[in-house]
């Protein structure tokens, strides 16, 4: 009952077809409690159909100092949006 | 014919060991435990009101869910002695929402396979939320049985604390759709079967021979009511 529990991130499907969206944290002493505890802090007003928790201590984060190596360089890259395409009517999730 | 007496047992039931469970609300060891034990006295809560107002509706007069909830005193109150007590330590209040959730669970689907269309209605909604409360107590029991030495030991005490008060659950009643008594063998045998799979033993104690179903209780609910109900008896009909 001490502040070491581990953290997790909380990823919420919130229903079919949709990705799983990373919707917060939480402390909890394994992952079946982490689980239970994400359904009960983010899932009570009907958010989801379906749960994953992942230890934040596993999560591989990019560092904020190499951030104009690893995204900067997409600036002057128009030619990778699909945007020279006529797109027909009626085509919703493109 | 369910009488409006066994409908106002099941709903003070859920109604006073949903006011209990509201106490950890900013009291639990962990935020997360807050929001768990919260949600699992809302459920019951929600149980309590579809009860009351059928338990209203057989008694023929015209008393609505607040005004039972509300406006009764102790003695017109129909729970047992397990839910009315204080919870103020986190081991009881996990051992006492083992037995009582798996009490539910098993009255809960005994009732909707039942002839009470009502009844059967709320129970078969009411199903899938005490399986949760089932699984929430069960690994908490595991964990704290099967923890530490410590842990173990206040866990095997809020049993010892808890255990004189189940046998009231199954007190027979008349003109009962699902009659108590008849859950015995099912609750005990799962209740036992988590215990020891926690390591914990279960206890050999001599019951109390609880008044609740008829209207004798601890100096414990009158407390318990006067917090519950002070505000609408302050500003009846208030709302928000």
């Amino acid at each position: 009952m001490t502040r070491g529990w581990p953290l997790w991130e909380v990823f919420v499907r919130s229903r079919r077809g949709l990705s799983h969206t990373h919707v917060g944290s939480l402390h909890a002493p394994d992952a079946e409690m982490a689980l239970r505890n994400a359904r009960d802090v983010y899932t009570r007003r009907q958010e989801g159909v379906s749960l994953w928790v992942v230890p934040s201590a596993q999560i591989v984060a990019s560092d904020p100092g190499e951030r104009e190596a690893f995204f900067d360089p997409a600036d002057d890259k128009v030619y990778r949006h699909p945007t020279f395409y006529d797109v027909p009517e009626g085509v919703e999730h493109l | 014919m369910t009488s409006a007496d066994y409908a106002l047992g099941l709903a003070d039931d859920a109604l006073v060991s949903a006011q209990r469970m509201g106490w950890w609300i900013s009291r639990a060891p962990e935020l997360e435990e807050d929001l768990a034990l919260a949600n699992i006295g809302l459920d019951q809560l929600g149980q309590a009101r579809s009860l009351l107002t059928y338990a209203g509706a057989l008694e023929g007069a015209g008393r609505s869910e607040d005004d039972l909830a509300y406006l009764r005193d102790d003695r017109e109150f129909r729970n047992v002695w397990l839910v009315e007590r204080p919870q103020s330590d986190f081991g009881v209040t996990i051992a006492r929402l083992l037995v009582f959730a798996t009490y539910q669970s098993e009255l809960y689907a005994a009732l909707a396979a039942s002839s009470d269309a009502t009844l059967a209605g709320v129970a078969g909604k009411a199903l899938k939320e005490v399986a949760y409360h089932v699984d929430h107590a069960r690994l908490w029991t595991l964990r704290l049985g099967d923890g530490t030495d410590h842990s173990h030991e206040r866990m095997q005490a809020a049993l010892l604390a808890e255990w004189p008060y189940v046998e009231e659950l199954f007190t027979p009643a008349a003109d009962a759709p699902v009659d108590p008594a008849s859950l015995r063998e099912a609750v005990l045998g799962r209740v036992g079967a988590v215990l020891r799979e926690a390591t914990l033993d279960v206890p050999d104690v001599a019951s109390t021979v609880g008044g609740g179903r008829r209207g004798l209780h601890t100096e414990h609910l009158g407390h318990l009511l006067a917090e519950m109900q002070h505000l609408h008896r302050s500003h009846p009909g208030a709302t928000w």
